[in-house]
């Protein structure tokens, strides 16, 4: 019981990281796409303004995944770290060039300071949902066996699944940093950056939902078991959620009801989210059940309460974050 | 023959995992003392200039202010990958213990999110709120800054002293986990390290300053800079002596051959001497200047006490002498330079009400933060290298721990090749940071307002 629940707050820290930590990444790839120093300039000081006060503390839900991860299941903590070393270590390098290079560009002045800077904190922003996205795939197609080590280290991650949710993973989150970034940009008065994140937000949208059930497909070919809960059991429901807050996020924003397609979006990567969880439950890996990988119960229930102290702490904080830099736009940037 | 390849691609695994961990844990820990410290001493000058308006102060916190955003977004990333590297290259360690060190990096988790989300309304809210608010949103950032390096450096004093679990057949069965977190050696390791902390970064800011003033600029702002950061980490310096020694004395209890390493002693005898220097060759410290009977009067308060050797414990179950010997003789020879220093500035205070006028004590102040930065560094090494061959002393050997997949090496030399990258770049940005917009000889209240915190 104690399991079940750490897991299920572990798949909300992992929601909270996909939706928020996510959505950084994306805007990291509109950054990129944002076209030349002097045509991209506006998106990109967009970007900077959006993410700059929030971006380490949604970072901080993958450091929260990983130690829950560790503290209530240490054997699959181990073996998915072990095995999956490779794409774990470029994520890793990736999160360390992202969140500099995007420290150092902020303060840089010089021009080919800031496109050095700025292309590193793009690409790597690219790269790094890409490998963490592979290392989701590898636990949804079952290839990461419990034991320290004992899985394939290249095809654990180099295989159909682990590609299409890599990739998966890059579109989710540059879909939702423009529904976020369009909602921003008319905020702060800006309607031609407005206009353009509202049509990157479409065709992102589109493009997620055409890989979406690509990785459905492949899921029947190389995870059979997951693409039968996914699709009859008891991950259907929450499929069902996903494409139907999928497309009402499209006609949301068409009708440019910007705020509102925020909550859709969301529901939309939430509903894969959870239903790829509730469909692949109670197996962390193969042979491995959550009772089985638990810690024990002690720990369990004292990381639940000092949990549950910490959250009291945490939501006011969190509220007052983003409360402050989602008001009105001040004038003196 | 199968066992030989294996067990020589483990040994290149453990030499790589080792160097790879000792490299990023050696880089954050840096910036993670500038993270604890940094905040505080900001705090400190943020609210002098707020209670005397006077504008050096606030300019010095808003520069400051913007330095921090850059270290702490450094700070964390670099974080992150140990975060990962705990079970990329100790996935023995994690799969069994994970759980029973879980309660502080869970508490520590916590910590970081208030850390994070504090520094970002303090730094891109400090136009929008009122003096007051502001400093007080600066205040979350302190608590919660030495409260991380509390719960993380808990989480390193039980790999020293690891209680609070049970195991059978090599499977933890039973977690208290509140007694690992506050295992014996938790008192004395973390509060060395939150001191440490608070010196690396007060010498550290202290140091640019006593550079400046060396090359002409002493003005307010330059003597103020060099004067709040130096007057925290010199009030700290002797507390840190003392506990150092409180540390020492529990190895000594507790950890005997990491004593016995830090020392070169090989033979266990009464009245043992204090060794100053010296290399361990064969068996043996030589070259040594001994202090007679030292060892035995510092480590348990009687000249006579009997210190045990490494001798009494195998060979295989030893740590590399030379290694922890000479960390041991720089932190503390560190340790005693930098209350040198401080002493000397006190007593310019004390006599004069200023800093005192030898060029010298500016030339040794502008060392003092590499100084501050090396003890650190060979403080851990101390800690780290001392605790071997053990990752759990006495309960897992690291070479039991470490990750057997092949090809570990690489992924250390790509990491390397990040972190020089890495380091370049942050000191080439932060040398840009001061230099880009010069601080003027008489600041005016535009000066202050006018300088872009983020």
């Amino acid at each position: 019981m104690a399991a079940d629940i750490l897991l299920a707050v572990m798949w909300l820290g992992l929601s909270a990281y996909v939706l928020f930590g996510g959505a950084d990444f994306g805007a990291g790839v509109w950054d990129l796409l944002a076209g030349g120093a002097e045509r991209g300039r506006p998106g990109r000081s967009l970007i900077e303004h959006s993410i700059g006060p929030v971006w380490e503390t949604n970072h901080v839900w993958l450091i929260f995944v990983l130690v829950l991860m560790w503290t209530g299941f240490p054997e699959v903590f181990a073996a998915v770290a072990s095995t999956l070393y490779i794409p774990l270590t470029l994520a890793a390098l990736g999160i360390i060039a992202r969140g500099a290079a995007f420290a150092f560009r902020k303060v840089s002045v010089e021009l080919w300071q800031q496109r050095l800077f700025g292309a590193t904190f793009a690409f790597s922003s690219l790269a790094t949902p890409f490998f963490l996205g592979t290392v989701a795939g590898a636990l949804a197609s079952g290839r990461v066996p419990p034991g320290i080590a004992e899985g394939d280290l290249v095809t654990s991650w180099l295989n159909p699944t682990a590609l299409i949710t890599g990739a998966l993973a890059v579109g989710t989150a540059a879909y939702l940093a423009a529904v976020y970034l369009t909602r921003d940009a008319e905020r702060t008065g800006e309607h031609d950056l407005a206009r353009s994140f509202r049509s990157r937000a479409l065709i992102t949208g589109v493009a997620v939902g055409v890989l979406s059930a690509a990785g459905l497909l492949i899921l029947h070919a190389d995870a059979h078991p997951l693409f039968t809960e996914l699709t009859s059991g008891r991950g259907l429901p929450l499929l069902v959620l996903s494409i139907a807050a999928g497309v009402a996020s499209l006609v949301l924003l068409w009708w440019r009801a910007y705020l509102l397609v925020r909550v859709t979006a969301a529901l939309a990567v939430v509903g894969l989210l959870w239903g790829w969880g509730l469909g692949q439950y109670p197996h962390l890996l193969p042979d491995r059940n959550v009772d089985q990988a638990a810690s024990t119960n002690a720990v369990l229930t004292t990381t639940l309460g000092a949990l549950a102290v910490g959250a009291a702490l945490l939501l006011p904080s969190l509220w007052w974050l983003y409360a402050t830099f989602q008001r009105q736009h001040h004038p003196n940037p | 023959m199968i066992v030989g390849v294996l067990a020589t691609a483990t040994d290149a695994n453990l030499g790589a995992a080792r160097m790879q961990m000792a490299l990023s844990l050696g880089w954050h820990i840096v910036l993670a003392c500038l993270g604890v410290g940094m905040p505080a001493i900001t705090l400190l000058t943020e609210w002098r200039g707020h209670r005397t308006g006077d504008v050096h102060y606030r300019l010095l916190a808003r520069r400051w202010g913007r330095a921090m955003g850059v270290l702490f977004a450094v700070g964390a990333v670099s974080g992150t990958i140990l975060s990962f590297e705990m079970g990329l290259l100790w996935p023995g360690l994690m799969g069994t213990y994970g759980q029973v060190i879980g309660l502080p990096f869970s508490l520590e988790g916590i910590a970081f999110f208030i850390e994070a989300i504090f520094l970002g309304i303090y730094l891109y809210a400090w136009d929008r709120l009122p003096p007051v608010p502001h400093l007080l949103s600066g205040l979350p950032i302190v608590v919660a800054g030495v409260a991380s390096a509390f719960f993380v450096v808990t989480a390193n004093a039980w790999m020293q002293q690891p209680t609070g679990f049970d195991t059978a057949n090599g499977k933890v069965v039973s977690v208290d986990p509140w007694a690992a977190m506050f295992n014996p050696a938790t008192p004395p390791q973390t509060v060395h390290m939150v001191l440490a902390a608070f010196m690396v970064a007060g010498f550290g800011m202290a140091s640019v300053y006593a550079v400046a003033m060396l090359r002409g600029r002493r003005d307010r702002y330059h003597r103020l800079g060099f004067l709040v950061p130096f007057a925290v980490a010199a009030a700290i310096t002797p507390v840190q002596i003392a506990v150092g020694d409180w540390a020492a004395h529990f190895v000594a209890d507790r950890q005997p051959v990491k004593l016995a390493a830090m020392e070169g002693v090989f033979e266990t005898e009464r009245a043992v001497p204090l060794h100053l220097g010296g290399v361990a060759i064969d068996g043996e410290l030589r070259y040594a200047v001994p202090v007679p009977n030292g060892l035995s009067l510092l480590a348990h308060w009687d000249p006579q006490a009997e210190i045990t050797g490494l001798n009494g414990t195998p060979p295989a179950d030893r740590p590399p002498v030379n290694a922890v010997h000479w960390a041991f003789q720089i932190m503390v020879g560190l340790g005693f330079a930098l209350l040198a220093l401080a002493a000397w500035a006190a007593l310019g205070w004390w006599r004069r009400r200023a800093l005192p006028r030898s060029a010298w004590f500016l030339r040794a102040a502008s060392v003092s933060g590499v100084a501050a930065v090396l003890a650190l560094e060979a403080g851990w090494t101390v800690t780290e290298v001392g605790r071997q061959p053990w990752i759990v002393y006495g309960e897992l050997r690291t070479a039991d721990a470490v990750n057997p997949a092949p090809g570990l090496v690489w992924g250390f030399v790509l990491v390397s090749v990040v972190y020089v990258v890495l380091t370049v770049a942050s000191v080439y940005v932060l040398r840009r940071l001061a230099r880009d917009v010069p601080v003027p000889v008489a600041p005016q209240e535009a000066d202050v307002t006018g300088y872009k915190v983020v």
